[in-house]
């Protein structure tokens, strides 16, 4: 059944095994633990997953252990997408020549910033060009998180990370988030979302929207690390709430280039006095505490500044 | 016995003939992007794709790297996979070549041999290659484009055999066979679809604690590549080494049933021993100067000399009991390396020969002559040359210079 | 504790994983525990969706939660999200 058909309840979604399963080796109150947990909720029958190196990859498979009940390959850090290109072409050939049990067998492409905005954006855009039908999934912690917090494409303007410490000289990163979800929208293909888990409900519904796509479809979901955004473990499902209701982190859809805001930003949109001011998700998380000295105050209003602008941005663009 | 079967004699350069030969070989996913001198070969089998010859996925990824790393997916999955690359793209594969061996990938790929960067140069020399010998990839090396046929068949058939499942690269001198016509013999499809035949698998334990054909499959979910600690780590390398022991047998096995087919055999599949049994001087080298020594070879034999060539046929595994046996009577042997090992001492063919010979109870001379880069032509002439002096070697009893350069200027 | 570890003929070739990770207890990770409240809890499940590692299952038959502190790390999540604050953080005492 379509996900328009797809009627499901929390007991629902609670009732379904868990295909990434338990004793991984993530830290405690690790935001992509969360959502992952959440995607594999939402897969709807023979999958394969493939994964770029970094935290999850490295938590679920400690030989000889392993957390996937499903099929699921690691090669290299830039290999998400390509390794789902080669995945979904032998599935198609085999197929073809009767060599394929299944009826059809969707394949997942995990992989984090690092391996989405850097190190894997040539093989991610190479694979949504080519066309093959398979869901790329971007989870954002907005920093390399497996080796130390060191910044990426996708570490928001100010935050401290190893490699960007907010110093005497220099106060944490100064470049901006790369739009990564807007440059897969620039790609003219079937499906590009964002979602934040703690709309766990809306996150479902876009990951069984991108299985459903024939062709490409590609998922920017953010999932806080309490680890490296020096947070309160108990706090990453909060700060995915945060995000969406400052409009650091929008939640939105482009289907065949149709942009909507989802009913979490929509809300916003049509009640603009319910926007928080990002002073409330910044504050707490030990990456930006430099921004709140008063040496720091424009960093502070740079952030509310870039925040308002993409706002604006995608309100434009979803009409 | 099989008896030899009827064949086709066409005009092929190598690039063409290596095109195909998977075109024969029922493949499954043909990972393609574009690198002189190989990209004929991607550009013909597109042309077959394309008039719906093939039945392949042929995937025109955006770079080596990914063709790489889509070719292991490909093949982990359970399809048979191939890919073509040089030079350039091969190293730009490097990191990728270590995980196909590691996650026992039976890929096939060519690489039409040119030389590294910088300078930028597209000709033939083998360091593209021979930079990858630490990767756990078989490398096999043609002499001419019938051999380059006949080993990407060939290569097929060893790298799925469940004793190895590594991945084989064959390489065919760039320019020289990638673009030089030959007579090529080739065989009916029907009979190379039969000899590759249908990929099989080996069974594996899973996580689920079911024993199941090992491919990614949802009907038995396992786990491929993960992170192996300390602990284990040390363990999957000890068994790719010992898949690289399997397959010097396995090599011989599939070397010797093709002949049966086509008529051809390339010495014992591992190396070709050309006038050597009696030979007091010989030389060792790869690829398509060995033809060319041939016939300086007999030129000097004509003249009295007893010299003779030793070809490199399969470089990984290297073969050792067989190089060793073949050089038995050798007294004096110049190793040839189209390729250098910077601040080696010599080049990397000259480091193996002569390491595999210390333990020999009587060492000939081992020199080393490093040739050829960048696709600098070499004459029978200079290769004369290395004879005479392996001849005055002999006579005197000394080496001057253990590690020379034929051919350049300076 | 020694291990026996396996040899390297013993094991599957490609790494290919033996033990699905429900066998590694994560839950000696904790400090805090989260204790739930039954007359407040709601049985929402929001606890149960949100956990990262998958410790909090719903029972259909029993219609109730039930918390696997075999694999809690005590992150603390679930205390955090509960709409009712049903679920407290304790300190575990060894």
């Amino acid at each position: 059944m379509t996900t328009q058909e797809w009627k499901f309840t929390a007991k629902d979604i609670a009732e379904k095994s868990d295909l990434f399963l338990a004793g991984h080796r993530a830290c405690a109150g690790c935001g992509p633990a969360t959502v992952f947990r959440l995607i594999m909720k939402a897969t709807r029958g023979p999958t394969i997953v493939t994964e770029a190196t970094g935290c999850m990859e490295v938590v679920s498979s400690i030989y000889p252990y392993t957390s996937w009940a499903v099929p699921w390959l690691h090669t290299a850090f830039e290999t998400s997408a390509s390794n789902a290109s080669g995945i979904e072409a032998a599935l198609k050939i085999m197929k073809k020549k009767c060599r394929l049990n299944h009826e059809h067998v969707d394949v997942i492409a995990f992989a984090g910033d690092g391996g989405t905005y850097d190190i894997g954006i040539q093989a991610l855009s190479g694979a949504v060009e080519r066309g093959h039908d398979f869901l790329f999934v971007l989870y954002d912690n907005e920093a390399y998180m497996n080796t130390g917090i060191q910044r990426s494409g996708g570490t928001p303007h100010g935050a401290a990370t190893t490699t960007s410490p907010a110093g005497k000289a220099i106060p944490g990163k100064l470049r901006y988030k790369k739009p990564i979800a807007e440059i897969m929208v620039a790609h003219e293909m079937p499906y590009v979302a964002t979602a934040s888990p703690y709309y766990w409900k809306d996150l479902i519904q876009k990951v069984r929207k991108g299985l459903e796509v024939e062709g490409p479809a590609f998922l920017h979901v953010f999932a806080p690390c309490p680890r490296g955004w020096r947070s309160n473990a108990a706090k990453s499902i909060e700060y995915a709430k945060l995000a969406v209701e400052t409009c650091v982190f929008p939640v939105w859809e482009s289907i065949n280039g149709q942009c909507q805001l989802s009913t979490p930003s929509k809300l916003i949109a049509l009640a603009p006095q319910k926007k928080k001011a990002v002073a409330d998700y910044l504050q707490g998380q030990g990456r930006f505490r430099h921004m709140f000295k008063p040496q720091n105050k424009k960093l502070l209003e740079e952030v509310q500044r870039i925040t308002d602008k993409r706002w604006e941005r995608l309100l434009k663009k979803c009409g | 016995m099989q008896n030899i079967l009827k064949q086709e004699t066409m005009a092929l350069a190598g690039d063409q003939a290596v095109a195909y030969a998977v075109k024969q070989s029922d493949v499954d996913v043909v990972a393609a992007y574009p690198i002189t001198p190989q990209t004929i070969i991607v550009e013909k089998f597109s042309e077959y794709v394309a008039d719906g010859e093939v039945e392949t996925e042929f995937v025109c990824v955006e770079s080596e790297h990914s063709a790489m790393a889509a070719s292991i997916s490909a093949s982990v999955t359970g399809a048979r996979a191939f890919t073509a690359t040089a030079s350039a793209g091969l190293a730009l594969m490097h990191e990728m070549l270590f995980v196909a061996s590691g996650c026992r990938a039976p890929v096939v790929m060519a690489i039409a041999n040119r030389a590294l960067s910088a300078p930028l140069n597209i000709h033939g020399d083998h360091s593209d290659s021979m930079a990858q010998r630490d990767s756990g990839w078989i490398q096999l090396y043609a002499e001419n484009a019938q051999e380059a046929y006949d080993s990407i068949i060939q290569a097929f058939r060893i790298a799925e055999n469940l004793d190895v499942l590594l991945p084989v690269m064959v390489g065919l001198d760039g320019f020289t066979l990638s673009h030089t016509l030959e007579n090529v013999e080739t065989l009916p499809d029907e009979a190379v679809k039969k000899f590759v035949g249908v990929r099989k698998f080996s069974n594996v334990l899973t996580h689920e604690g079911k024993t199941a054909p090992f491919r990614l499959d949802p009907a038995n979910p396992m786990t491929m590549g993960p992170i192996a600690l300390q602990n284990y780590y040390f363990e999957f390398k000890r068994q790719q080494e010992e898949a690289m022991t399997n397959a010097l047998a396995v090599i011989q096995q599939v070397n010797d049933q093709y002949a049966k087919i086509s008529g051809r055999s390339y010495g014992n599949g591992l190396i070709e021993a050309y006038r050597l049994e009696d030979a007091e001087v010989a030389a060792i080298c790869l690829g398509s100067t060995a033809g060319t020594i041939k016939t300086v070879v007999d030129d000097l034999r004509q003249e009295g000399v007893k010299a003779g060539l030793l070809r490199l046929r399969t470089f990984r595994p290297l073969p050792v009991e067989a190089i060793r046996s073949a050089l038995t009577n050798v007294k004096a042997v110049a190793v040839m390396d189209k390729c250098m090992s910077f601040g080696g001492n010599g080049g990397p063919v000259f480091h193996e020969v002569r390491h595999l010979l210390y333990d020999v109870p009587s060492r000939p001379y081992v020199l080393n002559y490093i040739y050829g880069l960048g696709g600098r032509d070499t004459s029978p002439v200079e290769l004369r040359s290395i004879y005479e002096n392996l001849q005055h070697i002999l006579q005197t009893g000394h080496v001057e210079k253990p590690i020379q350069y034929l051919g350049l200027r300076g | 504790m020694t291990k026996q570890y396996k040899t390297w003929k013993e094991i599957a070739p490609a790494g290919v994983c033996s033990k699905s990770s429900i066998e590694f207890l994560t839950g000696d990770w904790k400090t805090y525990t989260p204790v739930r409240d039954p007359e407040k809890c709601t049985r929402c499940l929001l606890c149960a969706l949100f956990c990262p590692d998958g410790a909090i299952h719903w029972h259909p038959d029993k219609a109730d939660i039930e918390f696997d502190y075999s694999f809690c790390k005590g992150c603390g999540i679930c205390a955090n999200q509960c709409p009712t604050t049903a679920i407290t953080m304790k300190l575990e005492q060894e």
